[in-house]
């Protein structure tokens, strides 16, 4: 099984001019591997509202692709928004970091931990594309499928739970995350 | 008494470029008009989801209107406390207020309006209440002009 890491290290070999949606453990990950100005670390958020930013930003920018990192503790406490993004065609990405655990909150396990099948639940929802990778390989094999062309588009990655992880906070502070962004989208 | 096609032009007229929303029995008869128009609603399936859209719309440069009833408005707490005070982003709602012109009227016990006015102070959203039954055009534009000249989050409490 790969890591958290593995599967952000995929994505950023991947990602071109895509706006990246931070949240939870991917805030800790990601701005060691990527400091571009369309990075947007969602923190302080709402836990679980990830994916609508991104599909919100989907409609405000068209034609910019936006991935959203969330885990499946947000994830899970918003569903409906798999729901509400599959009525629109439109290129959202989301991409599930599954560990089964709230990881920032000191490893406990989710509800139904590692039973759930989201991508079951995605294609239900009536997300045209999903993937499902549980290891590094499977992932660099389909994510520059996955993570290009029409959308929206799911993918499950199963990770390792990790413990002993600390409380991520963002490289900067909102405003200035939110003025940059605002720059690099013009 | 405004009618939906009023609301909606004047919602258009305000410079709003999406609605987000979940309707009620009362917002709900606005969407013929808003299929019409070029304000399409954008459908969530739960409150928290619209403030947290309505954020991503910001963030590029849209300007949201978020439409839904007040018991959802209680749901979206923390989805509201996060856009209008972490991102500090203007998010404008319109918040239907359940039973309210009934409770004036002494015929309901539905405490949907005593907590409205609570919860939307609670926020720190300053707010404007209006009645759609006893104005008009002209007022309905004076209170989407009072909501959108506050360059922070703010709410109409729309009664029910």
């Amino acid at each position: 099984m790969m890591t958290h890491r593995d599967a952000l290290e995929v994505l950023v070999a991947v990602r071109t001019e895509q706006v990246v949606i931070t949240t939870m453990g991917s805030v800790a990950i990601w701005p060691q591997l990527s400091d571009s100005p369309l990075d947007f670390h969602y923190l302080p958020s709402s836990m679980g509202q990830g994916v609508p930013l991104g599909l919100g930003l989907c409609f405000s920018q068209p034609g910019r692709g936006v991935i959203v990192l969330t885990g499946d503790g947000g994830l899970l406490m918003n569903l409906g928004c798999l729901v509400t993004a599959a009525q629109f065609t439109v290129p959202l990405y989301t991409v599930l970091i599954d560990n089964g655990l709230y990881e920032v909150t000191g490893g406990q396990a989710v509800a139904n931990a590692t039973r759930t099948d989201f991508a079951a639940i995605a294609r239900g929802a009536g997300i045209p594309r999903v993937y499902e990778c549980d290891s590094r390989a499977a992932w660099e094999a389909v994510a520059v499928e996955a993570l290009t062309g029409s959308g929206p588009v799911f993918v499950s990655l199963k990770v390792q739970g990790e413990l002993g992880k600390p409380t991520p906070s963002a490289p900067r502070p909102m405003a200035e995350q939110i003025t940059r962004l605002r720059e690099a989208l013009g | 008494m405004l009618v939906p096609n009023d609301i909606v032009s004047a919602f258009e007229a305000a410079g709003f470029t999406h609605l987000v929303w979940i309707p009620d029995s009362h917002l709900g008869t606005w969407e013929s008009a808003l299929r019409g128009s070029r304000l399409a609603p954008l459908r969530v399936c739960r409150e928290g989801e619209a403030m947290a859209l309505a954020a991503g719309l910001m963030l590029g440069g849209a300007k949201p209107l978020v439409v839904i009833q007040c018991t959802g408005f209680f749901e979206a707490g923390d989805a509201v406390r996060n856009v209008a005070h972490d991102m500090k982003l203007p998010l404008k709602l319109i918040i239907g207020v359940r039973s309210e012109r009934a409770s004036h009227a002494g015929k309901s016990g539905d405490n949907c309006p005593k907590f409205a006015e609570k919860l939307v102070q609670a926020w720190e959203l300053p707010h404007v209440r209006f009645d759609p039954t006893e104005a008009d055009v002209a007022q309905l534009v004076t209170a989407l002009n009072t909501l959108t000249g506050h360059g922070a989050a703010s709410a109409i409490l729309w009664a029910e």
